[in-house]
């Protein structure tokens, strides 16, 4: 009935995890009961969860994002306690088995949960609103793809506490990842949600890339699109290519445990090496589908900040362009040392180096951006100045490894994993925090608190240095990753200084709690307000429309002149607006419940398919079916807003300005 | 976004006819290579190169019947994407097969 769960796959003898779970449904059901106490279920359901809104969903991406940052940390954390502990005679206190799910969790869920979905809710509010559109090319989709990415991420979660989780690593390297050595649950957990989240994923890079070919507005030529679109375009495309290869590689390996074949088994014909050729050749693409989008981010920080244009828009198209092929021809340096000879390692090392190039202009371009502007130290520009330093450190690293022989010292050491955190952290992370202060009065209506911004700022940018910089050290003395114990006195001071590190980093992450927490405490502070819907002098369109914006973003679609549309509009005395009218009622898609059915149901097959409860997977397959079917069919999804609801909600913007410009 | 959601504008979405002449191609095209691997009535190697070239085939067959590419204007969108992806899949064979025939020289792999 319930195939192989059973009661003692509840893991009662692991106080770390009874804990866990203790505190996970205190607070679970404190928010629950809060909600159902305020009465927000209906609200919930009918603003948030249902919603077809780009902005809304872009919200729930965040707020799932940020969960996945505290899962994700814990699990950091807990990592470097143990190494700070189990030196020599003592065993720490995580035993290995618990030990590897810790490492393949943080891994799996820092880059699919936490990357993944801010990256997605930095699409999703701010494509649309930058290209002029009033929504995204599949409204739908767009739901699913939240609902398919959250419920891959509950699935992870719920591994914590029923069964296991993946002891193979972020990638279930085979033939670790076999039924053979790994008879649990954990890999089939890794492989549901990774195929799950992967449907989003790839609904999520179709549903840009179509929003911005078709969507843009009047007049905005490909060279007149804004760098952050650009970039949302190169990553949209990386995901389309690179995605099918994921969902195929993991696929295979699911067959190989579930149905006993042989595609990456040891015997009876496997390979397990082409599993590596595989999952790399979507994984390179992945980290530059992730640090991308941070680019665009900052190239559009750093002009707002520098009172200039971005130096060299052309440069910047064709280096992000150039970035999305070469990232799909250097695959190999993951596995140089697989056994591959001279010629295959040349080449991919060669292009590797290559890759370095364009990303060394955009960093040129952003420092001529600066050079000679007025530059504003806001908490905004210290994430970009941040980033801009870490990074080049992390590049250069990259760039060494990226020399087969240097590799084959390096490979699978502690420098490996300096380098990607490195890059990771220092671009990927910086940038989307960067772009969630520059965009939050947009969002919002009002600003993030800057000192607290500052202050978690400092924490992260040292505390990335203190973490980080003793595991170069580490991997030039041999240290080798996800060791669970060691003996070396030499590493042992080491490991103490990173622990520090990670510490330094927890209170970035309490500061960043607390900016969140000070800023909706002030949030009607005059000072704190964003009245106009252009806190920042910006100069693309999404600067052009209210703070929140109305729900169809621009009553009148907006014409676009030039480069920079919103500042060419302010110069030249043009209301992008059009205030006044006259309005037409707006064409919008409707809420649907389609989204979060197909999501239950997703979550359902996975749990069941994961615990082999065939007749719950049918049942669960065959709701998806349905649901899709019947939504397909469905030709009530679309309503009008009238003109006069336009007219008042646009005047009444109208009237804010008015009084601010009085002031 | 004037654009009605419930028109279809631009590429053309096929006729009962050529989605049954679609249907019958596919199907004629996987029974051919289930009957060769099932029949044993080739050596390995043709196998392989036989069922290849009808899984290619098939792809076409679904590109044109099922996708509704052909060299319409409308359709230069579609094309251009489509040659695109040619391009990283191009990449990828390439890419995969250069490395794994030099790995399992060197290591003596399959």
């Amino acid at each position: 009935m319930l195939g192989r769960l059973s009661f003692a796959d509840i893991p009662l003898d692991v106080p770390i995890l009874v804990g866990t779970f203790m505190g996970v449904a205190i607070v679970g059901i404190a928010v629950l009961g809060l909600i159902t106490y305020y009465g927000k279920w209906g609200y919930l359901w009918k603003e948030w969860f249902t919603s077809v809104d780009h902005k809304r969903l872009a919200v729930m991406y965040i707020v799932l994002a940020l969960v996945a940052l505290f899962r994700g940390f814990a699990d950091a954390i807990m990592m470097r306690s143990q190494l700070a502990l189990a030196y020599a005679g003592n065993p720490g206190y995580l035993p290995p088995h618990h030990y590897d799910q810790i490492f393949s969790a943080h891994g799996t869920i820092m880059i699919f949960f936490l990357a993944m979905a801010f990256m997605t809710g930095l699409f999703n509010f701010i494509v649309p609103l930058q290209i002029g559109a009033r929504d995204v090319a599949f409204p739908f989709l767009n739901n699913l793809s939240f609902w398919m990415t959250a419920v891959a991420f509950i699935l992870v979660n719920i591994s914590l506490f029923i069964g296991e989780f993946s002891q193979c690593g972020w990638l279930a390297y085979p033939p670790l990842s076999e039924m053979q050595f790994s008879p649990g649950v954990g890999v089939d957990y890794y492989i549901w949600a990774i195929q799950i989240s992967g449907v989003g994923t790839l609904l999520t890079g179709v549903n840009f890339f179509v929003t911005i070919v078709k969507m843009r507005a009047p007049g905005m030529t490909w060279m007149k699109m804004p760098v952050f679109t650009w970039t949302a375009l190169c990553s949209s495309v990386l995901i389309m290519v690179s995605f099918p290869v994921l969902t195929v590689a993991v696929a295979l390996l699911g067959l190989d445990r579930y149905f006993g074949m042989h595609f990456f088994t040891n015997d009876g014909g496997g390979n397990q090496m082409l599993y590596l050729n595989l999952i790399w050749a979507w994984g390179h693409p992945e980290v530059y589908i992730l640090i991308i989008p941070a680019f665009g981010v900052f190239s559009e920080v750093v002009p707002a900040f520098s009172g200039k244009p971005l130096f060299g828009y052309a440069t910047m198209v064709y280096a992000t362009c150039a970035i999305m092929v070469l990232s799909f021809v250097v695959w190999v340096h993951h596995f140089f040392t697989m056994g591959a000879g001279a010629d295959v390692n040349a080449f991919f090392g060669i292009m590797t180096m290559i890759i370095s190039i364009p990303t060394g202009v955009k960093l040129f371009n952003w420092l001529f951006t600066m050079y000679k502007g007025r530059v504003q130290f806001h908490a905004t520009m210290y994430w970009a100045v941040g980033f801009m330093i870490t990074f080049t450190i992390g590049g250069m690293t990259g760039v060494m490894m990226a020399i087969p022989a240097a590799d084959f010292v390096l490979h699978n050491s502690l420098f490996l994993i300096a380098h990607f955190h490195n890059v990771i952290i220092g671009g990927v992370y910086f940038g989307y925090i960067c772009g969630m202060n520059f965009w939050f009065p947009k969002v919002f209506g009002f600003k993030l608190n800057e000192t607290w911004g500052k202050r978690a700022f400092w924490f992260w940018f040292v505390g990335f240095y203190v973490a980080f910089m003793p595991l170069y050290v580490l991997g030039f003395e041999g240290m080798t990753r996800r060791l669970n114990h060691y003996d070396n006195p030499e590493w042992y001071p080491w490991l103490l200084v990173a622990e520090v590190g990670a510490v330094l980093i927890l209170f970035g992450i309490v500061c960043q709690l607390t900016q969140l927490y000070v800023s909706v405490r002030d949030r009607n502070l005059v000072e704190n307000r964003d009245l106009t819907g252009d806190p920042w002098n910006g100069r693309s369109l999404e600067w052009s429309t209210s703070s929140p914006p109305p729900p169809y973003n621009f009553a009148i679609v907006p014409h676009v002149h030039e480069l920079d549309a919103y500042w060419h509009d302010k110069e030249n005395g043009i209301d992008t607006r059009h205030a006044g009218g006259p309005y037409q009622p707006i064409h919008m898609p409707k809420n649907t419940v389609g989204g979060i059915a197909v999501g239950v149901l997703s979550l359902v097959l996975g749990f069941a398919a994961v615990w082999y409860i065939w007749w719950l997977a049918v049942i669960a397959l065959v709701g998806i079916f349905a649901t899709v079917i019947a939504r397909s069919a469905n030709q009530d999804v679309d309503y009008y807003i009238p003109a006069e609801e336009v007219a008042r909600i646009e005047n009444e913007h109208t009237r804010k300005l008015m009084a601010q410009a009085a002031e | 976004m004037s654009t009605d959601h419930s028109a279809h504008e631009g590429s053309s979405h096929g006729s009962v006819s050529s989605y049954v002449i679609g249907f019958i191609l596919a199907v004629v095209l996987t029974v051919a290579s289930f009957m060769i691997v099932m029949g044993h009535s080739m050596s390995p190697s043709g196998t392989l190169t036989a069922i290849s070239v009808l899984a290619a085939v098939q792809v076409v067959v679904h590109l044109i019947f099922f996708l509704h590419m052909n060299t319409s204007s409308e359709n230069k969108w579609n094309n251009n994407v489509f040659l695109f992806t040619l391009m990283f899949v191009a990449i990828f064979f390439v890419g995969t097969i250069f490395i794994m025939t030099n790995t399992a020289e060197h290591m003596m792999s399959r």
